[in-house]
């Protein structure tokens, strides 16, 4: 009850008055068709139609929805390893994604990345990055090129719980802030960086997002199940990045319902059934927002079952499209290096760039 | 030609592009009103100003991140690490980002950077601030690695590499930035992945790079000199990619090889090239692939142990005569 409340508190902001009903089932159509991804990703894992490693971004939906809603044209966004939510939200088809999980030569990233690595800078999007806040100082050069080039956007840097205990996540808040960056760093905090829950790995004062005090900068801590309130607070800072160049630090609290990734034997070791539970039975963020669009009266309980459905058929079309594409060539191993080398430019038409038999 | 130093050279490369180039940027440590560490940038902050020219905080890792950031986005930074010793806190952001997002994202991003600094030893720091980590850097798929000897050749190299649409690491050292050559006033380019001859010989080859070469050159006339033995002195200046020809065609034309490099012997360098003359040139060797690389321990203080450490031309001319 307290969330629905929370979820009515924001409605009233500027930025929800002008969110039309087809906005609002668009945002909901975006995390069903996110979540039915992810929970067919999980089963063909377990068929090993899929390898490595799978970090699902089940139960975290609203964040990367709400956020990439917010998006102007002139605006980039960046995250870690979790990244297929994102992919989606920006526009990347299920078939590039699905097939670039199954190692395809169709996939957003010819089956040279996996789940971990997916990119689209048509879309904004620069990834997928598997090593814990790695891609953080690269959401600063995002932001950094925009101000540089005087594009009045912003960049959208997101990463876990567990990243901010990264040595260079401490130097990025201090460039942001030292230099005016428009970037907002998007904690999302879904309580666990793999086994190790919040309490044991970070020594904080109430909220991640105070970290933010000892770089002078602003800080917001947001619950991430309520989309009205993602929707208020992410564009005050967006904006506050856009036209005043001043960065933020945001804590997005969500909680993800697999294990940190599929290959995770011991999620059930460092948290208890009931918490998952209580979470899926009261703060799932598809359910309170459909029912609080049912309360709007946007949309109606057979709507929302051909949402789903629909979901569920363009899943399964993916999954069929990535079934029937080709591995990707022997040859391929070797492009998608250099790019130089790729286009054949003169500057690559002198010496060896590979060092092994490159005729396969 | 106007005859300046190796530092000089490098400047002039970097005002050459700062002005024709509007995404071209330099950042670094001290490199603005600093002039920078070792006056590289000398001058450039007053000239461009500081959105062009900027000092950042001791941020390694940040601010190579910062730069691949910005290259995606199109712009061309120029990345001034103090030492390339100090790579070795951002290292993530040079090979897991610079070295693997073109291929992550299936060529869907280039990555237009060059990172550039001091990789030598020979000044008495320690081994903290003596590294060579070109062979980590070319050992990357993705990374492009440079070495010049001179300023005609840091010059030129220079400019290629800023123009480069792959990130580039550019291998510096103080002992030479205050050398001094023969380099033109205006914009050349030099081509990634040609060696230059720097001597013609007939009995032996020497395949070096960047202070290694002046070393080896010294040595070869002392060999022609007190021993009659004629050397050829191939410079690499660039090791990704590298101008195999070149090596293996003064391989077969004197059929016997001296690597030299201050990189250390194991993996380093020299090994590499060692495997390439082993692999292609096998039949036209009269002696073993031999090289003089630095001693291998981590880099020594105290100065004479130090000069000891790095090939001197003593070390050069006693191995290569084992060759005869
Ligand atoms: C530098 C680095 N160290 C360790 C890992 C292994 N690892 C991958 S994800 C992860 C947990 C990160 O948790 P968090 O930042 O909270 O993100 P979440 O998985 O919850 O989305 C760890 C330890 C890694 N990928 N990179
Ligand atoms: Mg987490």
């Amino acid at each position: 009850m307290t969330a629905q409340k929370n979820l009515a508190s924001s409605i009233e902001d500027p930025i929800n008055n002008v969110f039309t009903s087809e906005q609002k089932i668009a945002a909901l159509r975006d995390m069903l068709r996110i979540r039915r991804f992810e929970q067919q990703s999980f089963k063909l894992y377990q068929q090993e139609k899929i390898g490595g490693f799978l970090h699902l971004y089940v139960g975290q939906e609203s964040v990367a929805v709400a956020a990439v809603g917010l998006m102007s044209g002139a605006d980039e966004m960046i995250t870690a390893y979790r990244d297929h939510g994102h992919a989606l939200a920006v526009g990347m088809s299920m078939e590039e994604c699905m097939a670039e999980l199954f190692g395809k030569a169709t996939g957003c990233s010819k089956g040279k990345g996996g789940s971990m690595h997916f990119f689209a800078p048509d879309k904004h999007y620069w990834g997928g990055h598997g090593i814990v806040a790695g891609q953080v100082p690269l959401g600063l050069g995002l932001a950094f090129a925009l101000k540089y080039k005087k594009i009045p956007g912003c960049a959208l840097c997101f990463l876990g719980d567990g990243a901010v205990n990264q040595g260079v996540f401490s130097e990025s808040l201090n460039l942001a802030s030292l230099w005016d960056l428009p970037l907002v760093f998007i904690i999302e905090n879904n309580g666990y960086s793999m086994g190790t829950s919040l309490e044991r790995s970070s020594s904080i004062e109430g909220s991640l997002a105070e970290r933010a005090v000892g770089f002078k900068m602003e800080r917001e801590k947001i619950n991430g199940n309520n989309f009205y309130e993602l929707r208020a607070k992410l564009h005050n800072v967006m904006e506050r990045a856009r036209h005043q160049c001043k960065p933020s630090l945001l804590e997005i609290t969500t909680y993800r319902y697999y294990g940190h990734s599929i290959a995770d034997a011991n999620h059930k070791k460092y948290r208890s059934a009931e918490e998952i539970h209580e979470y899926q039975k009261n703060h799932d963020p598809i359910m309170l927002w459909e029912e609080q669009l049912l309360k709007e009266g946007v949309i109606t309980p057979s709507t929302m079952e051909s949402l789903d459905q629909a979901a569920k058929e363009e899943v399964a079309a993916a999954i069929l499209f990535a079934e029937a594409s080709p591995w990707p060539e022997p040859a391929s191993i070797f492009s998608d290096i250099y790019s130089e080398v790729d286009v054949g430019s003169d500057a690559a038409k002198r010496g060896t760039y590979f060092f092994s038999d490159t005729r396969l | 030609m106007p005859l300046i130093d190796y530092k000089t050279a490098l400047n002039q490369a970097f005002a050459e592009e700062l002005t024709r180039d509007e995404t071209v940027f330099l950042m670094g440590e001290e490199v603005a009103e600093y002039d920078g560490a070792y006056k590289v940038t000398k001058g450039l902050w007053e000239r461009f100003g500081s959105r062009r020219i900027i000092d950042t905080p001791i941020s390694e890792a940040a601010f190579l991140g910062l730069g691949v950031g910005a290259a995606m986005m199109g712009l061309r930074p120029i990345i001034e690490l103090m030492f390339w010793s100090f790579a070795y806190v951002g290292f993530d952001q040079i090979i897991n980002n610079a070295g693997c997002i073109r291929y992550m994202s299936g060529g869907l991003i280039n990555v237009p950077m060059v990172i550039r600094g001091p990789a030598n030893g020979g000044t008495s720091v320690g081994a903290t601030h003596s590294h060579t980590p070109e062979n980590f850097l070319a050992n990357t798929p993705g990374l492009k690695v440079v070495a010049p000897a001179t300023p005609y050749d840091a010059k030129g190299l220079m400019i290629s590499s800023i123009r480069d649409n792959d990130t580039v690491c550019f291998m510096e050292n103080t002992l030479l930035y205050g050398h001094r050559g023969e380099v033109p006033e205006g914009s050349y380019t030099i081509p990634l992945g040609v060696a230059d001859l720097k001597r013609e010989g007939t009995d032996v080859s020497f395949i070096a790079y960047g202070r290694a070469l002046l070393t080896a050159l010294e040595a070869a006339q002392t060999l022609q000199a007190e021993h009659g033995i004629s050397v050829e002195v191939v410079d690499l200046r660039s090791l990704r990619p590298l101008d195999e020809e070149a090596i293996l065609n003064s391989v077969s034309k004197t059929h016997r090889v001296l690597l030299i490099d201050e990189n250390k012997p194991f993996c380093g360098i020299s090994a590499q090239i060692a495997a390439i003359i082993a692999e292609k040139a096998f039949d036209q060797l009269d002696a073993p692939v031999l090289r003089v690389t630095a001693l291998d321990a981590p880099a020594i203080y105290s100065a004479p142990l130090e000069k000891l450490q790095l090939p001197n031309t003593q070390r050069i001319i006693a191995k290569a005569l084992t060759l005869f």
